[in-house]
Order: C-alpha cells, then sequence, then structure tokens
C-alpha cells in the first residue's frame, strides 16, 4: 500500500505579513514557516494507518514550493513518521490549478497512489482548491472537509461535514483523494528520535521541467493590498439597560445592519 | 457581451441570499445571464432566477443529485457551462461551490478564483479580490488563459436589488451525463434542519469562554433567533465539546464574513480574528476591558455578557415586533 500526503508550507499564523513596495506580492523576509495546520491532520491520519497495518504501507510526503525552504516542512512529516519526501520546486506564488498538476504528476511518476491525503485547505490563501485539482487531475474520487475516516479493503467509508452541521458518509471505491478537517485526529509532536532519523530519510527534487508540467498558470494574484484601517471601536457605556438600548440603536441607525 | 452562467443554491424552494446576490452582480454588467440548478432540490426555485435577470434556468432534477455526489455534480456542471458556451461561471464560497467546482475547472482546463470578497465584470473582464493571509492582506486576481473564468464570491459582500416580480427564467431541463462514479453516499445525518450555515450567515452570535458552560448557549440562541441569525463558537468553546466543531468560527473552524458578527466572553484570539475580521459591523461584549476583541470592533460593551445579551434580546423583541 502506498499512501501519500500533500502538504504545504504556509506562515505561522502569528506572523506579521508585509507587502513588497510595488504590490506584486508579500514580503518574505522574517516570516515563520510551519506546516499547513489541516495539513498535520492529514499526516497524521497517514502514520496511523501505517502503524495499524504494522508499518507496512510506505507513506510518502509531497510538497510543491521554494525547495529551499519547503524542506523543512518535508522534514517535519518525516519526524512524525513518513517514510521519504518529495518536493517539486516551483515559486510560492504558483496558482492552485498549476499546484494541482505538479503534485498529480509527482504521484503519476512514482507509480499508483492507494490514497492520497491532504489538508482541507490551506491558510494562507484559503482556496480549498488544490486537493480537488489534484484528484481530477489522477483521474480519483475525492471528498473533503473529512472528520472521520475508515479503510478497508479496496475502498474508504470518510464521514464528512456540510452546511449547517449535516453530516454525510461518504463510501469511495478504489485508489481516492482525502482532504482532512479538524477533528480527524489529534496530530502528534515529532520525538527526538523522529526528528534524528528524519535526518536521513530520503527527500527527492523534482521541477515543473523535469515532470513536463507547463507552469504558466491560470492565475495570478496581483496588486496585494493591506487592509483599510478600521475606524476605533466606540465603547458603549452605562448599566446594562443603557448598554443594551444604546447598542440595538447603534446598529438598527448608524450601522444599519439590522 | 459575455455569457455568464451563475450557480444558483436554494433553501426550501428559495435562492440563497449568496445566489441572489451573484445574479445581481451578472446583471449589472449586462451580460447574457443563465443560472444553473443542480439537484431535484432546486427545481421550485428555477423560475425566480428570472427576477434578479436570469433569462433562463438550466435544471438537472435527476434524483442521483438529490445528495452531493462530487463526479456527478462535476459531470453535470461541465456539461452545462459546455452548452451554455459560458466564459464566466459565478458560484458563492459555500460548503458545496468550493469543493465542485475546482474539480470542474479542472476537467475544464481553466482557472478559479476562490473565496473573493469583491467582483467587478465588464464586458468578458473579470475583477476580482479576494482576501489572503487570513485578512492580514488582499490580493487582485487576473485569469490568464483561461477559456472560462471561475469566480467563488463570498456570500454577504456584494449588494442586491429587489426582485422584479412578474419576470420568470425559462426554465430547460437537462439530463445527466453518462458518468462512471466510483463515490456513493451512505447516509446523511441531518443537522439542524433549515438552519443556515454560518459561512452564508449574514448575522452572526457567537459565543467563547466567557459562556460559562454549554447550558448557556440559549441565551445566545434567543439573541440569534430575535435578529435572524446563527450561532457560532470560539475554539476553546468547540474543543471543551460544549457545542460541535460545526460551529466553530476561526483558523481551524469557518471562516465568516457576515454583515453582523456579535462576540460574546470572546477575547479575541489571532486564530478567531483570522475568521471573523471581514465581518462588516463587529460587537464585543466581554467584561475584560483589555480584550483584544476590542481592538477589532465596531462597537464595544465592557459589562457582564449574562445581563447585558438579554437585555439586549429584550430591547430587540420591542423594537422588531
Amino acid at each position: 500500500m502506498r499512501i501519500f500526503v500533500c502538504i504545504k508550507q504556509v506562515p505561522d499564523t502569528e506572523t506579521k505579513i508585509k507587502l513588497k513596495a510595488d504590490g506584486s506580492g508579500i514580503d518574505e523576509a522574517g516570516i515563520k514557516w510551519v506546516m499547513n495546520p489541516y495539513d498535520e491532520f492529514a499526516v497524521e491520519e497517514a502514520i496511523r494507518l501505517k502503524e495499524a497495518r504494522g508499518g507496512t504501507p510506505i507513506v510518502t510526503a509531497v510538497t510543491v514550493g521554494p525547495k529551499s525552504r519547503c524542506s523543512d516542512a518535508l522534514r517535519t512529516a518525516l519526524a512524525m513518521g513518513a517514510d521519504d519526501g518529495i518536493v517539486v520546486d516551483a515559486p510560492y506564488e504558483t496558482d492552485t490549478f498549476t499546484v494541482g498538476r505538479l503534485l498529480a504528476a509527482a504521484i503519476k511518476a512514482e507509480g499508483t497512489a492507494d490514497l492520497v491525503l491532504t489538508g482541507k485547505v490551506a491558510i494562507d490563501d484559503n482556496a480549498s482548491s488544490v486537493g480537488q485539482f489534484t484528484a481530477e487531475f489522477l483521474g480519483i474520487p475525492h471528498t473533503s472537509v473529512v472528520s472521520k475516516l475508515e479503510v478497508k479493503e479496496g475502498h474508504v467509508i470518510a464521514e464528512r461535514e456540510v452546511e449547517g452541521g449535516t453530516r454525510e458518509v461518504v463510501r469511495l471505491n478504489g485508489p481516492c483523494l482525502i482532504a482532512a478537517n479538524k477533528g480527524l485526529n489529534t496530530p502528534r509532536y515529532a520525538s527526538l528520535p523522529g526528528i534524528m532519523k528524519a535526518k536521513k530519510k530520503p527527500i527527492k527534487e523534482l521541477s515543473a521541467q523535469t515532470l513536463g508540467v507547463e507552469v504558466s498558470g491560470k492565475v495570478k494574484h496581483t496588486n496585494f493590498q493591506l487592509p483599510l484601517e478600521k475606524p476605533p471601536v466606540k465603547m458603549i457605556g452605562g448599566d446594562p439597560s443603557a448598554q443594551a438600548k444604546e447598542l440595538a440603536n447603534l446598529l438598527m441607525n448608524e450601522a444599519k445592519v439590522l | 457581451m459575455a455569457k455568464i452562467l451563475v450557480f444558483c443554491e436554494t433553501q426550501n424552494d428559495q435562492l440563497k441570499k449568496g445566489s441572489v446576490e451573484l445574479l445581481c452582480a451578472a446583471t449589472k454588467s449586462q451580460g447574457e445571464i443563465t443560472a444553473l440548478f443542480l439537484g431535484p432540490q432546486g427545481k421550485a426555485a428555477a423560475p425566480l432566477a428570472g427576477q434578479f435577470g436570469a433569462t433562463s434556468s438550466l435544471v438537472c432534477d435527476d434524483e442521483k443529485l438529490s445528495s452531493y455526489n462530487p463526479e456527478l455534480f462535476c459531470a453535470a456542471a461541465s456539461q452545462a457551462i459546455r452548452d451554455s458556451g459560458a466564459e464566466i461561471v459565478l458560484a458563492s464560497t459555500s460548503m458545496l461551490a468550493r469543493d465542485l467546482f475546482p474539480r470542474v475547472a479542472a476537467k475544464l482546463d481553466c482557472g478559479l478564483a476562490s473565496d473573493c470578497t469583491q467582483l467587478e465584470i465588464s464586458g468578458n473582464a473579470v475583477k476580482a479580490r479576494r482576501p489572503l493571509y487570513s485578512g492580514k492582506c488582499s490580493a487582485e486576481v487576473e485569469f490568464i488563459n483561461s477559456p472560462v473564468k471561475f469566480v467563488l464570491m463570498r456570500p454577504n459582500q456584494l449588494p442586491v436589488s429587489d426582485p422584479q416580480s412578474g419576470k420568470s427564467a425559462e426554465v430547460k431541463l437537462f439530463s445527466l451525463p453518462p458518468a462512471d462514479t466510483k463515490t456513493t453516499v451512505e447516509n446523511v445525518v441531518q443537522g439542524a434542519v433549515g438552519k443556515i450555515d454560518l459561512t452564508e450567515a449574514d448575522v452572526i452570535v457567537s459565543g467563547g469562554r466567557g459562556m460559562k458552560g454549554p447550558e448557556h448557549f440559549k441565551m445566545l440562541e434567543d439573541l440569534a433567533a430575535t435578529i435572524g441569525g446563527t450561532v457560532g463558537a470560539s475554539r476553546a468553546v468547540a474543543d471543551a465539546g460544549w457545542v460541535p466543531h460545526s460551529m466553530q468560527v476561526g483558523q481551524t473552524g469557518k471562516t465568516v464574513a457576515p454583515s453582523l458578527y456579535i462576540a460574546a466572553g470572546i477575547s479575541g484570539a489571532i486564530q478567531h480574528l483570522a475568521g471573523m475580521s471581514g465581518s462588516k459591523v463587529i460587537v464585543a461584549i466581554n467584561k475584560d476591558p483589555e480584550a483584544p476583541i476590542f481592538q477589532r470592533s465596531t462597537y464595544g460593551v465592557v459589562g457582564d455578557l449574562f445581563e447585558v445579551v438579554p437585555k439586549l434580546t429584550e430591547e430587540f423583541k420591542n423594537i422588531l415586533k
């Protein structure tokens, strides 16, 4: 059994975002990079599947991005317990369509995937698209926002969240892609021996060129802007009755949102 | 004149607000508008798209689409896009559309801009803007070499015009193209029936640790019911099991952008702010004047939420009755 986990390296939530002077993108200087939190659920699930099967499935972590820094995210996955890694060297700005193409090509180059896992969304671009692009390019079904997964012989049963807290139980036959939601598991921290072992695990370097994928992309982000300054908060004083009255009045007559 | 296909979603035989917003935006651009409805549940609302500018509604009412199957929905949507000759496809960033359309875009060799908050269409040109890094900045989306431009809009971002009563879209049924499906929906466990999802809600009342226990969420439900809102929660509260995870707003929960967001007893950790700072008007009710939530709020009330919230509900009951 071969499991692929697609991960992305993203700026830590606490990181301050600064823009390049010409507005063509963000200034990456000083950013702390981490593995996308939703991808941690995917890595954890892959390792649990491996452990539950006596360690026989091979878990490969794959990422697309600048190899100089993205290899760190792969090392984290390897330290958690993945067997090997693949980094497809590409600019951080690569669009979701092309990332999907590159991930699918990298996986195909390795042979056949029995299961592909990823996070339901990356917290930097909030696109929630790469998993679906990858699945379509691999020609396999997918399901997203998965909070419970059972891998059986030849099929999987996934529980996913849909609108208004409704849950669906979905069966996917054959190889498939699962995009993880919070709740799927609790990701482990890499242990010290895990971190030591990860240093010796292989990371393969690929590029769009070696994979034969066109990278001109379909969409491009331009004209970056910081949000407008919010006007200062209006504090409402008085006793609770006065506060409630004034707040209701402001919402109805000043903000006009009700 | 661009050919625009608007994917419409419905609830209780009515168009969802997000879909109406998209129809209105498309109408403003003077494009040729076709509405798309997938599944038997959409059929009743299909003529209504005409009230907001659609000339026709494509409907696939196959029973196989009564629950969401990505492969079948993808096959039907791709067929409709090809048949209508659409150059621009608009949909809401709903749970369903955000799952479906990347797959459709991949199939048609096109690009997609998800979770946009600004949209202008003139002729064939699409100008969309989307927040990045949890709203710490935003960027414009430029389509390159994408025969169909897919834009998913966050609900509650675009103005809606009044329906033109008497107008009706011509309903054209089409059949589900044959698709080899490896997916089956085995079971659907209904959440609260008829409840609007947080991501689409126009008013949200959220509770945090300051609520002190799950039994007090009734108070927020009362306020929400009075002002037509949906109840949300902070991560601490969802992690403690007071409410289901589906109600969590924030980085590992849902990204929401309602017109009004009321945060009761939420201090405002950066992960929470990441999920709701796009809201138009933010109200914070907290007993700690130093809580970071106040810095992001429009209106702030320092006080005991157990006193303020019921009084606020009462106030609205009087005004809105």
